[in-house]
C-alpha cells in the first residue's frame, strides 16, 4: 500500500515536471522564429478566422522559400503556433497568456477581429510582447497608450468617411443628409463616429441614426423611415449580417437612395449571393489586388490574388491580404532591429515605413497604420447580370468611374 | 425616442402590416413549442435551433439550383426524422423528469446544433432568393416584399392541416389523449411512447416548415436560433397551452408589438423589448396568482 503511494506520487511529481519544462521552448529554436497566433477556427468568426490564418500561412510560405529572415548574420525561418480561440474572447485571452507563459513565445501576431484584439492586446503589453494584428481595426485599441500593439490596416473611423466626401463632392460641395445604421459593437460604432466626424467636417446633417441589434436580420423599419426622409446618402455597418440584410430588403422594398455605403462586401459575397440587387452598393475596403502597391514577396495585387487563388481555391478576400501583410512587417522589423531583443524590435516596428502589395506601412504613436487609405469600391454589373467589384475612390486608384446617382428601381 | 411613427399614418399602417406578417410566422414556431410543451411537458430550448436547421435545408436546395419555395416540403419531413432522433437519443430519457431536467438537456442539443451547425455549413450569414418581388398598397407607401406573405400564407395553411390532423386522426386523438391524462392514455392502450416520438417529430417538422420560410425572408446564421426560441415561448407563456387561436393572436400581437418597439425605442431595443414584456407578464401573472391564493386563504 505505502509503495503503490510512493510510486504514484513518484509518476505525478514526474508527470508535472515533465509538463512544465518540455513544452517550454523559446522563441528562436534552432533555424526557427516561432510567432504565436490565436485564431477563431470554429465559432461565429470562423469564416475570416480561416481567411486570417490562409494570409499568415501563405506569407510564411512565401518568406521561408525566398530566403527567410537574416538576423545576426543568420538565416531564420518563421514559424507559428495555432491556437483555436473558439471566436471567444475570454478564450483569446487565456490563449494568449499561454502562448507567452508556457509556449515561450516572444512575438504575436494578431487574431480576428476588433474584439478579440482587445482582449489580448493587455495580455501581450503585460509581458512586452510585440504584436502586429491586421484584423483588429476599432478606434479604441489605439487610444489606450499600447506600446507593443500594431496594426496594419487603417482604424475602423476611415471606413466611410470618403463615401460622405465623395457624396458631397457630387453634390457641389454642399453638405448632404445622410441615413445612418450601425450594428452595435465596437467596429460598427467607430465606423459610425468615423461618419459622424465627416457630417461635422463637411456641413452636412444626419436625418437617420438607427443602431441595429447584434441578431440582426431585419431593418425594415430604419428602410421604411429611408422612404420616408429621402436622405442623399445611406450608410450601413453591420458586418456581414448587415450587407446581406440591407441589400435583400432593400431591393424587396425599392428604396430609392442615391447613395448606399457599406462595409463588409466581400467578406460577405454580395454579389455571389444578391447578384444584380446589389449593383451600385459601395463598399468600403482596406485593400483590393487592382491596387498598384508592390512588394518583393508578393510583387502586386494581382499576382497575390492569382497566387492565393491557385493555392486555396478561392479570391483572397482583404482579411487575408493585410494577415500575409503582417509578416511582412515582422520580417521587416527583424532585419532592421537584427536582434531579437523584444524591446528592440519593438522599436524597429515602430519605426516602420514600407510598402508592401498590401499598401504602404506606417505606424502611428498609437500603433494604427496611418499611411493606407481605405478605397471604395463600386458594384458593378453586365447584362449577363456578372458583378464585379470596381474600384472607383481615391481617385488615384478608381479604376471606374462612380455611378451617382444610382438608377430609381423602377428604371432598372 | 423617435414618433415618426405616429407621425406618418402610412408608417403605422407598414408596421402593423410587417407586424402581423412576422407574427404569423413566429406563430407557428410556438405552435409546435405548445404541442410538445402540453403533451410532454418539455420545454424545448433547441427549438430555434430547429427552426435554423430547417433554413439550411432550404438553403442547400436554393445552392443546388431548386426553387428554395419547396424547402418547405422537404425540409419538414426531413426535420421530422431529425426530431424523431433526438427523441429516441435524448428526449425519451428525460420525458418523466423533472421540467428542469429537460430544459438543461435541450439547452444542451441547443449548443450542440450551433456548434455542429457551423462546423458543417460554415460561419458565414446566408439567404435563400426567392425572387417573389413586391406587392405596393396605397399608392406605393406601404412596401411589402411578398417573400413575407408568402410565408405568411403558408404559415396558416400549416396551421390549418395540422389543426385538422389532429381533430381528425388517430395520431391526432392519440396525441390529444396523451397531453389530457397520459396515466389514462397508457391504459387504454394508447403506446405513449410512440406519440411522444411523434409530437416531437412534429414540432421539429413545423420548426423545419419556419426555417425554410425565414431562409427565404430573412437570413441564417448557426447562431441565430435564440431569439426564435424566446419568441416562441413568449407566445406561449401568453397564450397557454394547446389554445391555437391564442397562440395565433398572440403570435401577430408580439410580431406588432416588436416593429412598434422598434420604430419608437429603436431597433436596438427590438429584442429587449420582447424579453421586456415576457418579464412584465410573468410579474403580472404571478401577481394575479398571489391575489387567487389570498382569497382562497
Amino acid at each position: 500500500m505505502k509503495i503503490n503511494k510512493i510510486i504514484l506520487s513518484f509518476i505525478s511529481a514526474a508527470v508535472i515536471l515533465l509538463s512544465t519544462s518540455v513544452v517550454s521552448f523559446a522563441k528562436v529554436v534552432g533555424d526557427k522564429i516561432v510567432l504565436g497566433a490565436a485564431i477563431s477556427l470554429t465559432g461565429k468568426y470562423s469564416s475570416n478566422g480561416v481567411h486570417t490564418q490562409n494570409g499568415y500561412n501563405m506569407a510564411v510560405d512565401r518568406i521561408n522559400n525566398m530566403g527567410g529572415v537574416k538576423v545576426g548574420g543568420k538565416t531564420y525561418k518563421f514559424d507559428i503556433i495555432y491556437y483555436d480561440d473558439e471566436s471567444n474572447p475570454k478564450r483569446a485571452a487565456q490563449l494568449a497568456e499561454r502562448l507567452i507563459s508556457q509556449d515561450g513565445v516572444e512575438f504575436m501576431l494578431g487574431p480576428y477581429s476588433s474584439g478579440l484584439t482587445k482582449a489580448i492586446a493587455p495580455v501581450t503589453e503585460k509581458y512586452g510582447v510585440p504584436m502586429v494584428e491586421a484584423n483588429g481595426a476599432s478606434r479604441s485599441l489605439f487610444t489606450k497608450g499600447y506600446k507593443y500593439l500594431f496594426a496594419v490596416l487603417a482604424p475602423a473611423n476611415l471606413y466611410l468617411d470618403v463615401a460622405i466626401d465623395l457624396a458631397v463632392e457630387k453634390n457641389n460641395g454642399k453638405g448632404v443628409t445622410v441615413a445612418m445604421a450601425f450594428e452595435q459593437d465596437a467596429f460598427s460604432q467607430d465606423v459610425r463616429l468615423g461618419v459622424l466626424d465627416a457630417i461635422k467636417r463637411t456641413g452636412s446633417k444626419k436625418v437617420i441614426d438607427d443602431k441595429l441589434p447584434k441578431e440582426l436580420n431585419d431593418m425594415a423599419a430604419t428602410l421604411v423611415k429611408v422612404k420616408q426622409m429621402k436622405p442623399d446618402v445611406l450608410v450601413v455597418s453591420g458586418h456581414t449580417k448587415g450587407a446581406l440584410t440591407a441589400i435583400r430588403q432593400i431591393s424587396e422594398m425599392k428604396v430609392d437612395v442615391p447613395m448606399l455605403a457599406m462595409t463588409h462586401c466581400d467578406a460577405a459575397k454580395l454579389s455571389k449571393q444578391h447578384g444584380k440587387n446589389s449593383q451600385y452598393a459601395l463598399c468600403a475596403s482596406q485593400w483590393h489586388k487592382t491596387l498598384t502597391y508592390k512588394d518583393d514577396f508578393f510583387k502586386d495585387g494581382m499576382t497575390y490574388d492569382a497566387d492565393f487563388t491557385k493555392e486555396f481555391g478561392y479570391a483572397p478576400p482583404y482579411q487575408a491580404a493585410e494577415s500575409s501583410a503582417a509578416l511582412l512587417v515582422f520580417k521587416d522589423a527583424f532585419e532592421r532591429a537584427n536582434s531579437f531583443d523584444q524591446k528592440k524590435v519593438r522599436d524597429a516596428l515602430a519605426a516602420t515605413n514600407m510598402q508592401t502589395f498590401y499598401g504602404n506601412i506606417k505606424f502611428a504613436e498609437g500603433g494604427q497604420n496611418v499611411d493606407k487609405p481605405m478605397v471604395l469600391f463600386q458594384v458593378m454589373c453586365d447584362d449577363g447580370g456578372k458583378c464585379e467589384n470596381k474600384v472607383v475612390a481615391p481617385t488615384k486608384w478608381a479604376s471606374a468611374k462612380l455611378i451617382h446617382p444610382i438608377p430609381s428601381w423602377s428604371k432598372r | 425616442m423617435d414618433f415618426m411613427v405616429f407621425q406618418y399614418p402610412m408608417i403605422s399602417v407598414q408596421a402593423c402590416l410587417d407586424g402581423i406578417l412576422l407574427g404569423i410566422l413566429f406563430a407557428l414556431i410556438a405552435y409546435g413549442m405548445a404541442l410538445q410543451w402540453g403533451v410532454m411537458n418539455i420545454i424545448n430550448i433547441a427549438q430555434g435551433d430547429l427552426v435554423i436547421l430547417g433554413g439550411y435545408i432550404a438553403y442547400f436546395m436554393y445552392l443546388y439550383g431548386i426553387h428554395p419555395a419547396w424547402g418547405v416540403i422537404v425540409s419538414p419531413i426531413i426535420m421530422f426524422f431529425v426530431g424523431i432522433a433526438i427523441y429516441k437519443l435524448v428526449i425519451n430519457k428525460v420525458v418523466d423528469r423533472d421540467l428542469f431536467i429537460s430544459i438543461l438537456a435541450t439547452f444542451g442539443i441547443s449548443i450542440l446544433f450551433m456548434q455542429l451547425m457551423n462546423f458543417a455549413f460554415g460561419a458565414d450569414v446566408v439567404l435563400a432568393n426567392s425572387d417573389y418581388g413586391t406587392t405596393m398598397l396605397f399608392n406605393s407607401n406601404v412596401v411589402l416584399p411578398n417573400s413575407k406573405i408568402f410565408s405568411a400564407f403558408i404559415s396558416i395553411l400549416f396551421a390549418i392541416c395540422l389543426v385538422i390532423y389532429m381533430k381528425k386522426s388517430k395520431l391526432g386523438r392519440a396525441i390529444r389523449a396523451t397531453a389530457q391524462n397520459a396515466r389514462a392514455a397508457k391504459i387504454l392502450g394508447v403506446d405513449t411512447e410512440k406519440v411522444y416520438a411523434a409530437t416531437f417529430g412534429i414540432n421539429a417538422a413545423l420548426c423545419g416548415v419556419a426555417g425554410a420560410l425565414i431562409s427565404i425572408t430573412f437570413t441564417i446564421h448557426p447562431y441565430m436560433g435564440l431569439p426564435y426560441t424566446i419568441r416562441s415561448f413568449m407566445i406561449v407563456i401568453i397564450a397557454g397551452l394547446g389554445n391555437l387561436p391564442g397562440v395565433a393572436m398572440s403570435g401577430m400581437g408580439l410580431g406588432v408589438f416588436e416593429e412598434f418597439a422598434d420604430y419608437i425605442l429603436g431597433t436596438e431595443f427590438r429584442i429587449g423589448s420582447v424579453f421586456l414584456l415576457l418579464v412584465l407578464i410573468l410579474v403580472y401573472r404571478r401577481f394575479k396568482l398571489s391575489r387567487k391564493r389570498e382569497y382562497l386563504k
